[in-house]
């Protein structure tokens, strides 16, 4: 702490950004927020249009200001305004923002194990001679014992639990093999051995679009042939909101890993200076920890 | 503590001014002022919407709205005044002062900072949106769910119901944001020399606050985006027929809710036993004890959410477990009132606005927790539950325990801040006025929820006539005394008597140490604390 005193820490001249991507984020839950009315009120039907332009709209505002924003932070890093004490900053940040995912993956395991073990064996549970649900099992996995939801009628159809041994197997290790090749990258940037950086980095942004691929594939098998989708009561809820959150952060991750590489490729980072490579590597790291936790209870137990 | 250097560089004072200030601006002050104004502008619009219940409230009958309206008007206040009124209060005090009394240069995620600032204003609009949006034709209002988002009404609701989902999700970021900013300049930024241990109180309160946050706020939104794929694509979290379970997110929604309760209290917390040192004019007792405190309670809020829905359906063991776990939350809670008590025993005390509301907030938040423990008792709590003891019992502890609190925190800094001294006889007045009447509103309401009237309701009996218009007359004289406070801040930012640099006689700690007001960039360089 006392080396700090006499530093200077850089605070970064004001920008538009964040007030101009708050703004695309109002589009974008409005926009969808109309677009999707009619489920509710099928005289908003003719909000539909406008909503999706609105959506376009904000998330290409919100991309945009993301990539500007983001371009500003590296152009101030690589003319040096940042020195070791504002590269701890942005360590803890990263660290307290992980948890906070971790915390929001939290919520869906919760959801799992509450439905898992709770509410599907209760169901199964009623007094025979009171039950609504008179043949319903309570095994695991389901698709509910089905009734009135909303005023339509819910008939859990025959669904064909995605098998652990299969494509998820291969994608655990697709996920473990690049957690190997990021940090093996990562010795290569300690030794200032680019070539090994570079390589390192472009597998495993080939091994996170390999595993963005399977599962697309797995979907199209689930929704296709296995009678699995969202809709498919307990089972299919949690496996499809899980693995496509898990999805969603994949694929965020690949893309910073590629921008990491594009500015490996530029020679950005040295030795001793580079938080960016390191924030997506944790972030990577994080995501396949949650990848772990997902084969071990959606798919295998 | 004592500080040896103190310098301040006018260095890079240029920075935009008019509107461009304000949506670029990267400097604490200026992020902590605009929520300040933001939370201000939005205690007087939820309070506003009480006004109004409490007028349809004023007697038996349907007279001013339809139940359907008074109902989104109930789930609004209760959003607006959590998420936009207090949160926001305590983040800005937290941007003003958290860099101020740990001798920071400024936040240290500055543009993140003002991110999290500029998502308020879009989720304000995004909550009030269906009000307006019902008067073009387009949807029925808001949610009418109240703040709890419930399913299966919650599903079954409008756009609003989306609307609220979209605000708690733009919220959410905005304090998961602003915690990660407060725990990486806790952590990061502190003078040299100052430990942990070292640290004001008020930091140690948002240092817990943020921990809490980043913990429990994710779960909201994974709770509430379950609710929005039930409502749009098919599946079928909360709902029996497909192995779903509508208790289910009451768990979700409560162990962030339970939580947020501490939120909310927990930064007020941290800077009541500052006031009470400065105007006891002895040092605070027990810091470390209240430290500790602070801790435990924080990591008891994330174990204790079922106690909101003990009438839900749990198996006993479940039941005996959460009213115990919650009984046990007093004990360090009694520790920090002790030692609260403590602090001004044989000081020699004066008793400026601040600290009036600070006695008085003791009390009534005083009340607030002793009704909780009265809830918190499974046989009690199944005649109390959902009934206006609950209303009474948590508006004691959040107006009382939160709003008086940030009052305090308000007359005690606004010297600071502006540089001028408040109208002291007008913020007597102030306190007085607020104190009586949030007595008079909420004592009442004790009282018709033992004797069984339910909230959330347009309409009730004969029975509970008086004390409802009591309670409403109140509600009025308390709503219309803040405009006294609203007052007193516009008159003091626009002039007034200046304030000295150390402000009151008592106050220690570096942000006293400063000007008042302090230059645009405080502690270019860092002080050290011995």
């Amino acid at each position: 702490m006392t080396t700090h005193s006499n530093n200077h820490y850089y605070v970064p001249h004001g920008a538009l950004y964040p007030v101009t991507i708050s703004a695309g984020l109002l589009a974008l839950a409005s926009g969808f927020i109309f677009s999707v009315a009619t489920d509710t009120n099928k005289d908003l039907a003719y909000l539909q249009t406008p909503g999706k332009w609105m959506m376009y709209i904000g998330a290409a505002i919100i991309i945009l200001m993301t990539f500007k924003w983001l371009s500003a932070v590296v152009i101030e890093s690589i003319t040096g305004q940042y020195k070791q004490w504002e590269d701890k900053s942005f360590r803890i940040g990263m660290i307290a923002f992980i948890c906070s995912e971790l915390a929001f993956f939290a919520a869906f395991f919760g959801a799992l194990f509450y439905m898992r073990i709770i509410s599907v064996p209760d169901l199964a549970a009623f007094d025979p001679l009171f039950t609504p649900y008179k043949d319903f099992l309570g095994t695991w996995p389901s698709a509910g014992p089905g009734g009135v939801v909303l005023g339509t009628e819910y008939t859990p159809g025959k669904l064909t639990p995605m098998g652990a041994w299969g494509l998820p197997a291969i994608n655990t290790a697709l996920l473990l093999t690049s957690g190997a090749t990021i940090t093996w990258a990562h010795w290569g940037l300690l030794k200032d051995n680019r070539k090994q950086l570079i390589l390192g980095l472009f597998l495993t942004v080939a091994l996170g679009t390999a595993f963005l691929i399977c599962q697309a594939f797995e979907y199209y098998e689930a929704y296709t042939h296995m009678g699995l989708t969202m809709g498919s009561g307990a089972y299919g809820a949690t496996f499809f909101m899980l693995t496509g959150f898990h999805g969603f952060h994949v694929t965020l991750g690949t893309i910073m890993l590629i921008v990491i590489l594009l500015r490996s490729m530029k020679g950005h980072f040295s030795a001793k200076n580079h938080f960016g490579f390191e924030g997506v590597a944790w972030y990577w790291h994080f995501v396949d920890v949650v990848w772990l936790g997902l084969f071990i209870f959606v798919y295998w137990l | 503590m004592s500080t040896t250097t103190v310098a301040h560089h006018d260095e890079h004072t240029d920075h935009p001014t008019g509107i461009m200030r304000w949506l670029t601006t990267t400097n604490h002050k200026d992020i902590g002022t605009m929520y300040l104004t933001f939370s201000l502008i939005m205690f007087l619009v939820g309070g506003s919407m009480i006004l109004g219940i409490r007028a349809e409230l004023f007697q038996p009958g349907l007279q001013l709205m339809n139940p359907d309206f008074f109902n989104q008007l109930i789930g609004v206040h209760a959003l607006i005044m959590i998420f936009a009124a207090l949160m926001p209060a305590a983040t800005g005090f937290a941007n003003w002062m958290i860099p101020l009394q740990i001798g920071a240069p400024d936040m240290a995620l500055p543009r993140l900072n003002n991110w999290g600032f500029w998502l308020l204003p879009p989720s304000a609009i995004l909550l009030t949106l269906p009000f307006t949006l019902a008067l073009f034709g387009i949807g029925d209002g808001a949610l009418a769910t109240g703040w709890t988002f419930y399913p299966p009404l919650s599903i079954q609701g409008g756009i609003g119901v989306d609307f609220a989902i979209f605000a708690v999700h733009l919220l959410g970021i905005s304090s998961v944001l602003g915690s990660i900013n407060i725990i990486v300049t806790l952590f990061n930024m502190r003078a040299p020399g100052m430990t942990f241990m070292k640290m004001p109180m008020f930091a140690w309160g948002w240092l817990i606050t943020a921990f809490l946050l980043i913990a429990t706020i994710p779960v909201l939104a994974g709770a509430v985006t379950m609710l929005l794929t039930d409502r749009h694509f098919g599946t079928h979290f909360f709902d029996a027929a497909g192995g779903g379970d509508p208790i289910m997110f009451q768990h979700l929604f409560w162990f962030f809710g339970h939580p947020e309760v501490y939120i909310l209290l927990l930064p007020v917390w941290g800077f009541i036993p500052q006031i009470l040192q400065t105007f006891s004019r002895k040092p605070m007792y027990g810091y470390k004890a209240q430290v500790y405190s602070l801790i435990a309670i924080g990591a008891m809020s994330i174990i204790v959410w079922a106690h909101h829905f003990f009438t839900a359906g749990m198996p006993v063991p479940a039941l005996l477990y959460f009213m115990y776990s919650t009984m046990a939350i007093s004990l360090p809670l009694a520790v920090l009132f002790f030692c609260w008590i403590k602090t001004m025993w044989r000081g020699s005390m004066s008793f400026e606005t601040p600290m009036l509301f600070t006695v008085g907030w003791i009390i009534l938040f005083g009340i607030g927790g002793l009704t909780g423990l009265v809830l918190a008792d499974v046989a009690a709590d199944a005649q109390y539950h959902n009934s206006y003891f609950v209303v009474a019992h948590f508006h004691y502890t959040l107006f009382a325990g939160g709003i008086m609190g940030i009052m305090a925190g308000v007359y005690y800094w606004l010297p600071k801040m502006t540089g001028h001294m408040y109208n002291e006889k007008l913020g007597q007045l102030h306190f007085w006025l607020t104190a009586i009447s949030f007595n008079l509103t909420f004592i009442p309401q004790f009282f018709l929820g033992l004797a069984g009237m339910p909230r959330r309701i347009p309409d009730y009996a004969l029975q509970f006539a008086e004390f409802n218009m009591i309670s409403s007359i109140a509600a009025f004289v308390l709503g219309l005394s803040q405009l006294i406070f609203v007052y007193n801040i516009i008159s003091t930012v626009r002039g007034g008597k200046k304030a000295t640099d150390q402000v009151w006689e008592g106050a220690e700690g570096l942000e006293w140490t400063l000007s008042s007001p302090p230059p645009y960039h405080s502690f270019s360089e860092q002080p050290t604390v011995k």
